[in-house]
């Protein structure tokens, strides 16, 4: 039945558009129902993430952290295995981040420390995700459920470590010590201010730069390495990997390890850039919203960077709606986002079949009116 | 139900089936053009082609599957229109589908029924249910017993149960879409004498397939469809084999493979005592021992499932040896010396998969990954650190011109070739290499004739460089007219060995069905 195909432009480009354009019809009722403007709405969502400097400031910002969970759930799809666990990876990878931050902060500047704090960030997140994979590839637990209740497990040793061994002392609030000054990652207003350009204060520091590059080595990694080739083969055919000499559980292992080590460096643009310190929750849904990126980018490094921006505008343009708006309250923008990832992700394929029937119904049009 | 309308089909001399001018696109790809089709009611009408020729997408059309861009279909003289397979059903129309569409935990009774129950209450149901199956079994002499598990039910048995699921629901035009490929020589048979009684019974059937020798047997008509066109209709008792071969290819060709005799040299690859046994504890593999030497072709003939695909997952490092082992080319491969499939390559085996789509290829995969695969390591196509995918491309485009895969294109998706394409590109993956040993599953499953006569070709020539070649088929035909000695394997053992000129299909088909002593191929359980 799989005859039908449609050329690319639509399937990632039209089909994505539309269903985003669903999702704001459907909010936009949801904002009428409670006696509000739907468009007004929009004006101050889009004024919010993109309207001035430090609204895409943040919008950036949260964008990062999307990229990086997107990736990890990218890596992990293409060899057929479905990473819910990014949250919890995010979580523990910013606890190696931090770690690797707090003992080594007193004697080295950023530039220096960052690869450290990358290597055991990457280190921390891997070592999570490496046991639900190990279960998956040796003893067949489903990678679904185990990453899910890492999760859980992950939220829990993050709340003893905080209020039990990380606490700053004499401090109520369950967060480490601030990270030095000197060790913290620049924020791209300090960038550009070496450049004689002066942007406003924001979150968003160089861990963008990070999140980009990310993008190009999993690129390169998928599609032009070997391990790609056999991670890529095990998603979609393991009997053909299997056919092909592919140690397909070694395989499997090593992808979720580089899932989670992606997934980890959400620590770096938070505990060493954003907020200068492990504390509670920092990771607040990202690791969620890095599967709903995922599938809107279709798998693949430039898609999941533009749906990354579409969810880091929802954000920040969201926060901005509330604090306008007092009558849509927070939760309301969480309602649109989850229409947005409804939509995006959930009910992808919803329109698809309508789309291939307009679609024949045209060419087909075209193909006669050729003869 | 088919209330006894022999009565009427005398006044009444429409056809069965009508199809006019029927189109179908996918995209670009035209699968039916204009086809026009009568089937005239009573008979047994054969519709014949090669893969991609339009078969299925017509038949689907008829049992609403797809729906036409244009053209009418006409049933009993009436126009009709089908947009689901509900409305065929309700024109009478069923299909035997080639994979069968049954629960196997089910009885047969259930799996009659289920979709058409006369009652909500469950118990009136199959009461009513029983009756009637009573009735077509008597009627159509088609024994089956109705609270039999359908999974424990021989093939053959499980497609009669389809078949009575069809008349079940009223069906007076039955559609079976290549229904041989997993029965016996003797399950054919008897098929074929159910499919006699039904025609007696007024029943059309329209049979498709790629089998000359069955239209032969057993149609009145038949039809040969070519590239999404018909392109002939012929009384079958005016007509053989070659012409319509040349009719499905548009050309003349070779039905029997052109082979020098062997001379076989060493054993290069032997099975010593392999017994292999699934998760359930069940022997697949049943104490199987078997040597193949240089030059020569060894054919295993056998129904699918009787432990060919276990075999050769063994012979080429997918499954480990449990028990016994292999010896491939002086290497001993077994429980303390565990190979996986890229070692046995290197050991130089070339292994053509049964199922190109299961094992053999990643029908997602652009050509030019497909043909790397199981090379993906070798050094020509790696650099230090990133894979050379110029040098991959590469190595796809030399493939395709050696073996005539067409579309020459390696960036082209692997599921966008023909079946017959797609097995060049895996055969010239594993010959090109020239391997001392090669094992060939189904060689020509899903390969338009054309294509057939090439890959024997390609195979024959392997052997007469001195190679080692052990070929698994269900066709029969094909087994004895390419190996050079064949082996039968039933329920996991080898049960006969035969020289390939010694052999004929009633011979191997006795073994297959393991005649001797089996009941599941004959039996059917009592009423």
């Amino acid at each position: 039945m799989s005859n039908k195909t449609l050329p690319t432009w639509i399937d990632v480009g039209v089909i994505p558009l539309i269903n985003v354009c669903l999702a704001f019809l459907v909010s936009g009722f949801v904002i009428l129902l409670i006696g509000e403007s739907p468009l007004e709405a929009v004006q101050y969502m889009i004024t919010g993430a993109f309207g001035y400097a430090e609204g895409i400031g943040y919008t950036l910002y949260y964008s990062t952290n999307f990229i990086f969970t997107g990736l990890a759930v990218a890596v992990a799809f293409h060899a057929g295995l479905f990473n819910i666990g990014g949250e919890g990876q995010a979580y523990i990878g910013g606890l190696g981040v931090g770690l690797m931050c707090m003992s080594l902060d007193s004697f080295m500047p950023w530039w220096a420390l960052i690869p450290f704090a990358i290597a055991a960030g990457a280190a921390f997140g891997a070592a999570w995700a490496f046991i639900p994979a190990y279960l998956q590839a040796y003893r067949g637990s489903h990678v679904v459920i185990t990453t899910i209740m890492f999760n859980f497990i992950a939220s829990a040793l993050m709340v003893y470590l905080l209020v039990n061994v990380l606490i700053e002392p004499g401090t109520m609030s369950p967060q480490s010590r601030v990270i030095a000054d000197a060790a913290i990652l620049p924020s791209m207003k300090d960038v550009f201010a070496v450049f004689g350009v002066n942007i406003a204060n924001s979150p968003l520091n160089i861990a963008l730069f990070l999140a980009l590059i990310c993008c190009v080595l999993v690129w390169l990694l998928l599609w032009h390495t070997r391990l790609g080739y056999a991670i890529r083969m095990i998603g979609f055919n393991e009997q053909a990997a299997v056919y092909s000499g592919i140690n397909t559980r070694r395989t499997i292992v090593i992808t979720m390890c580089i899932s989670g080590a992606l997934a980890a460096m959400v620590g770096i643009n938070e505990v060493m850039g954003a907020q200068g310190r492990v504390l509670l929750d920092y990771v607040a849904g990202a690791g969620f919203t890095g599967i709903a990126v995922s599938l809107m980018g279709r798998n693949h490094p430039v898609g999941i960077i533009i749906a990354s921006l579409l969810f880091g505008a929802l954000y920040q343009g969201g926060a901005e709606l509330s604090f306008e708006v007092p009558s849509i309250t927070r939760d309301l923008v969480v309602v649109i986002q989850g229409l947005v990832i409804l939509f995006c992700g959930a009910l992808s394929l919803m329109i698809k079949p309508t789309i291939e029937k307009l679609f024949m119904k045209f060419f087909a049009a075209k193909e006669s009116a050729n003869v | 139900m088919l209330s006894q309308d022999n009565t009427s089909q005398g006044t009444d001399r429409s056809p069965a089936i009508d199809l006019r001018k029927i189109n179908k696109s996918f995209g670009p790809v035209k699968a039916n053009k204009n086809v026009d089709l009568i089937v005239a009611k009573g008979s047994i009408h054969g519709i014949i082609g090669e893969n991609g020729a339009g078969k299925s997408t017509l038949m689907s059309i008829l049992y609403g599957f797809y729906e036409a861009d244009s053209g009418e279909i006409w049933v009993n003289g009436k126009l009709t229109s089908i947009h689901s397979s509900k409305d065929a059903i309700a024109t009478g129309i069923g299909m035997v589908h080639q994979h069968f569409m049954l629960i196997d935990t089910f009885t047969v009774l259930e799996n009659v029924m289920l979709g058409a129950e006369q009652s909500s209450s469950l118990k009136q149901s199959k009461k009513s249910a029983r009756a009637e199956l009573q009735r077509l079994s008597v009627e159509f002499g088609l024994a089956v017993d109705p609270d039999a598990i359908t999974g424990d039910l021989a093939v053959g048995l499980q497609q009669r149960v389809e078949i009575l699921k069809a008349l079940y629901r009223g069906a007076e035009i039955l559609i079976l879409d290549e229904p041989t490929g997993v029965l016996t020589p003797q399950e054919v048979q008897q098929l074929f004498d159910i499919l006699s009684a039904l025609r007696e019974r007024g029943v059309s059937v329209m049979l498709i397939t790629h089998k000359l020798q069955e239209i032969i047997a057993i149609t009145d008509e038949v039809t040969v469809m070519r590239g999404g066109t018909m392109v002939a209709t012929r009384e079958t008792a005016k007509t053989n084999k070659e012409e319509l071969a040349e009719l499905m290819v548009g050309r003349k060709v070779l039905l029997e493979v052109d082979k020098e005799s062997a001379n076989p040299q060493q054993v290069l690859l032997e099975a010593v005592n392999l017994t292999l046994r699934d998760s359930a504890g069940v022997a697949r593999l049943d104490d199987v021992s078997l040597q193949v030497r240089a030059g020569e072709i060894v054919g295993i003939a056998g129904v699918s499932g009787n432990g060919q695909t276990e075999l050769l997952d063994v012979l080429s490092g997918i499954s480990a040896v449990q028990q016994g082992s292999v010896v491939l080319n002086g290497v001993t491969i077994d429980k303390d010396n565990v190979l996986n499939a890229k070692d046995f390559r290197h050991l130089s085996l070339g292994h053509v998969a049964e199922d190109r789509h299961k094992q053999g290829m990643v029908t997602q995969f652009s050509a030019r990954e497909c043909a790397i695969m199981g090379f993906q390591d070798e050094p020509e196509f790696n650099g230090r650190l990133l894979m050379d995918n110029a040098a991959v491309t590469e190595h796809c485009t030399n493939l395709m011109q050696q073996f005539d895969v067409r579309p020459n294109n390696p960036h082209l998706k692997a599921a966008n070739f023909s079946g017959g394409n797609q097995q060049k590109l895996c055969i010239a993956r594993e010959i090109e290499r020239q391997p001392k040993v090669l094992l060939v599953g189904q060689p020509t499953r899903g390969v338009d004739i054309g294509a057939i006569e090439f890959i024997h070709q390609q195979i024959v020539s392997l052997r007469d460089a001195g190679n080692a070649v052990l070929v698994v088929s269900v066709e029969l035909e094909e087994v004895m007219s390419l190996c050079d000695r064949i082996l039968v394997m039933f329920e996991g053992r080898i049960v006969g060995e035969m020289a390939a000129v010694d052999a004929d299909a009633q011979k191997l088909g006795l073994l297959m069905g393991n005649a001797g002593g089996d009941n599941s191929a004959t039996g059917v359980a009592a009423q």
